[in-house]
């Protein structure tokens, strides 16, 4: 019997890179915007993907994949909203991984100009698994604290955009917004941030403009 | 814990190793891990502990070598260790950075036991 050293080198999370960047080609020659939302459970990923859905309804065509540990209640709650959803329950994972999403691609009409996919509610370990995305989006919401940014870094370090969620809450809320925006861009100063709520409607505009500019970015680009 | 599912295809990856080079036992894995990887180096541990029964890597040490986060600045070049998470440049606080080491999670190596081929 002898011994054998084996030089390995390889990327523990190389296969899901690889299908991550097979689904964002696919993407794009489709000319589709993919968003990535990634929080902590009941941030308001679903509530700000209904407001989503109600907006964009008169100016373009969108389709939503939901994560969830189990149930179809979120992809219930985007489809009410005439949008097609797909659920992928993970029966215990704690977040989704690109070749969950490349089973469901297939189905997906191939016209829309935005595909949203809602995270298993975690704000740490999704953060490790692109899924073919453009924008990686965090969500915040007030009731969480202005101190989760530095908690957990990664979620914020990897993502391009920065939503505050529930901002109606302020009022009653010990919530710092400028504490929270100044140590969100301490961990990556090209986070883009928006401040909203889904039950006043704020900065929902600003944001939908933003994915807009977005995806005609994606077309030209593309074209 | 995604650490579980990390160490389920590293699993996948050591069979496949063993496979290949005929090996009886894997003896060790040697894994880098950046300190902006997502993962837990103690959670990677009592993974791998778990998976390895009743495996050929079952009495294999596993060792994590941790990399410390690095940058350089685009504006002026310094190189900066980053341990606060704050990501400015260490000497002009430019924000243009690129990221050194530090996010890495890799299998480096692994050593292995040749069963001697058996004698006709
Ligand atoms: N006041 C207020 N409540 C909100 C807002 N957005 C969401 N909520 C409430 O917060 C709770 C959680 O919202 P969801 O949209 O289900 O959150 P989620 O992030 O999708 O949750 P999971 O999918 O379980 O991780 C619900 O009771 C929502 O009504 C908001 O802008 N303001
Ligand atoms: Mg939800
Ligand atoms: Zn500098």
């Amino acid at each position: 019997m002898n011994k054998k050293e084996v030089i390995v080198l390889q990327d523990l999370l190389g296969t899901n890179k690889k299908i991550a960047a097979e689904i964002r080609g696919e993407l794009e020659r489709r000319g589709i915007l993919a968003v990535n939302l990634l929080s902590s459970p009941g941030a308001g990923k679903t509530a700000l993907l209904e407001q989503i859905a109600m907006r964009l309804k008169t100016r373009a065509k969108m389709a939503v994949i939901e994560g969830d540990i189990e149930t179809e209640l979120d992809a219930e709650r985007i489809r009410a909203k005439g949008v097609p959803a797909w659920q992928i329950t993970t029966g215990g994972a704690c977040h989704l991984e690109a070749k969950m999403i490349a089973k469901v691609l297939p189905g997906v009409d191939p016209d829309i100009d935005f595909l949203f996919i809602e995270n298993v509610g975690n704000l740490v370990c999704p953060a490790s698994y692109e899924l073919g995305e453009h924008l990686r989006c965090v969500l915040l919401s007030t009731p969480e604290g202005d101190d989760k940014p530095k908690k957990y870094p990664k979620a914020f370090t990897t993502s391009d955009l920065l939503v505050l969620t529930k901002a109606d809450l302020l009022p009653h809320l010990p919530f710092d917004v400028e504490k929270a925006k100044t140590e969100a861009l301490e961990l990556n100063p090209k986070l883009k941030i928006f401040v909203t709520s889904a039950v006043t409607g704020q900065g929902l505009d600003e944001l939908l403009d933003y994915f807009w500019a977005m995806h005609q970015e994606l077309q030209s680009s593309h074209a | 814990m995604h650490e579980l599912s990390i160490v389920s295809s590293l699993f996948g990856t050591l069979l496949e190793k063993a496979r290949e080079h005929n090996a009886g036992k894997i003896t060790l894995v040697k894994l880098k891990v950046g300190k902006l990887s997502g993962v837990v180096p103690e959670l990677l541990e009592s993974a791998f502990d778990m998976y390895k029964k009743e495996t050929i890597a079952e009495n294999a040490r596993l060792e994590i070598e941790e990399i410390p986060l690095k940058i350089r600045c685009r504006a002026c070049g310094t190189e900066t260790e980053i341990t606060t998470y704050t990501f400015f440049c260490g000497s002009c606080k430019s924000p243009d950075l690129e990221i050194l080491q530090g996010t890495e999670l890799f299998l480096e190596k692994i050593e292995l036991e040749i069963d001697e081929p058996s004698s006709p």
